[in-house]
């Protein structure tokens, strides 16, 4: 009979990447979550919009703030998601019983968020240019700069969070309950930040924000790393 | 590597309690190396909850469980490197096909030339002709196969089957005790639940009878 070689233990970066390309690939062959996120977004960019009515000095002023108050909830959608494919026929389990390093789950999740929410951030840019009549006052790489910063800052403990509420009954209610008051620090920078991005940044104040963002990702992408195994396990 | 002349499986006064419930009560168990067991008792007198005891998918409670003579919770990844368990749950990835199901296996277990491995696997299995379609559309005899081969990928050196007969066709029941009298043949020690005693009696010398999670007589 044929059987495979026996299994040798691998890296944390190939076990990472292995988990990774699983989940790209599922998102690819499905686009669910993508679709809904975008969706999501601009269906929250247009209700600010409506809901302030033609006072476009306010919307300009507050573009910031929408755009990323967008990209927030709908990383709940995302995070959410993104633990709900590993608990469909106990997937976590088999990846756990592999074994795969359990450090590896996290980084694979919290990387694959963070692009799904980054390519959300590029996406829905243009349509917020657009309906709330702003522009780029200093340069685009400082905004490519906020947004990947502030989507790692919601991916590692958005990553923590859908894994906790991912057995609960209410965790739909659960992850947004755990995770909005603990990004506060970083969603109030990454607005802050865009803010001058868009209005100009007289007082040199985005290094500031950008320092803020980054200390942010540093702890909670070590919090998360040190902290999963113990999440996930039994 | 596993401890020489160590018993495959020993239980040390084992529990496990979900809740108020003892679902595995002070259960003390060896398996000597080479010798295949039958677990069976009525739904929920334990058996599941017992395999995943053993496959380190839980925590015992109280007490020890050893696993080829490694602590199955001290030393948990060289114990999953050596187990394979076959569950109710399939751990298959709906929305994959049944080739990258056992892909994505086969890379988290460094095994080299997946996609070749895999493409063998489900030959064994008997599912080449639909290893490109997505899980999403088998049938639950077909899902079971393609969790017997996720299983046959790590060469396990411990087989956990549990309820490896339920929704498999005649043919598939056939296949299923061939490949387990394969496995034993190459020198992996199987522990199988079933209600199916008569054949499960065939493929082991040794039998545990649980009743609400206690060894009785059978």
């Amino acid at each position: 009979m044929s059987t495979p070689p026996r299994p040798r233990p691998v890296g944390l970066i190939t076990a990472t990447v292995a988990l990774l390309r699983k989940d790209l690939l599922i998102e690819w062959r499905t686009r669910a979550r993508l679709n809904a996120i975008i969706f999501f977004a601009l269906a929250t960019l247009l209700m600010f919009s409506f809901a302030l009515g033609p006072d476009t000095k306010l919307l300009e002023k507050n573009a910031g703030g929408y755009y990323w108050l967008a990209i927030l909830f709908a990383s709940v959608l995302s995070l959410g998601e993104s633990f709900r494919v590993e608990s469909e026929n106990a997937c976590l389990d088999g990846v756990r019983l592999a074994p795969a390093d359990a450090r590896a789950i996290f980084l694979s999740k919290a990387v694959g968020n963070t692009l799904l929410l980054t390519a959300l951030g590029a996406l829905i840019f243009p349509v917020m240019v657009a309906l709330y009549g702003v522009h780029i006052a200093t340069s685009a790489a400082d905004l490519g700069l906020i947004l990947l910063l502030g989507c790692l800052a919601l991916s590692a403990p958005g990553t923590v969070y859908a894994a906790i509420s991912s057995n609960a009954r209410a965790r739909d209610v659960l992850l947004p309950l755990l995770l909005f008051p603990l990004v506060i620090p970083a969603l109030l920078s990454a607005t802050k930040a865009t803010t001058l991005v868009l209005q100009g940044d007289p007082m040199n104040q985005l290094g500031s924000w950008l320092g803020l963002l980054s200390g942010f990702n540093l702890i909670y992408w070590g919090v998360g790393f040190v902290l999963f195994p113990r999440i996930i396990e039994d | 590597m596993p401890a020489p002349s160590a018993p495959a499986l020993a239980l040390h006064d084992v529990s496990k309690r979900y809740g108020r419930r003892w679902a595995v009560a002070r259960l003390t168990y060896a398996l000597p190396a080479g010798r295949s067991l039958l677990l069976t008792g009525h739904n929920g007198s334990g058996k599941t909850t017992l395999l995943r005891l053993v496959a380190t998918a839980l925590s015992p409670t109280a007490g020890r469980v050893e696993v080829l003579g490694r602590d199955a919770v001290a030393d948990r990844d060289a114990v999953r490197r050596d187990v394979a368990l076959l569950s109710h749950a399939s751990f298959l990835y709906e929305d994959l096909t049944a080739l990258q199901n056992l892909t994505v296996l086969a890379r988290l277990l460094g095994i080299p030339s997946p996609e070749d491995a895999a493409s063998a696997l489900l030959t064994r299995v008997g599912l080449t002709r639909r290893s490109d379609s997505p899980v999403r559309g088998f049938s639950a005899g077909m899902r079971k196969r393609l969790a017997i081969a996720r299983l046959l990928m790590k060469t396990p050196a411990l087989a956990l089957l549990d309820e490896p007969f339920g929704e498999l066709d005649p043919q598939g029941i056939h296949d299923m005790e061939g490949i387990i009298a394969e496995l034993k043949a190459g020198g992996t020690t199987v522990i199988l639940a079933t209600h199916l005693i008569e054949q499960g009696m065939s493929l082991c010398e040794e039998r545990l009878h649980l009743q609400d999670g206690r060894a009785v007589a059978a």
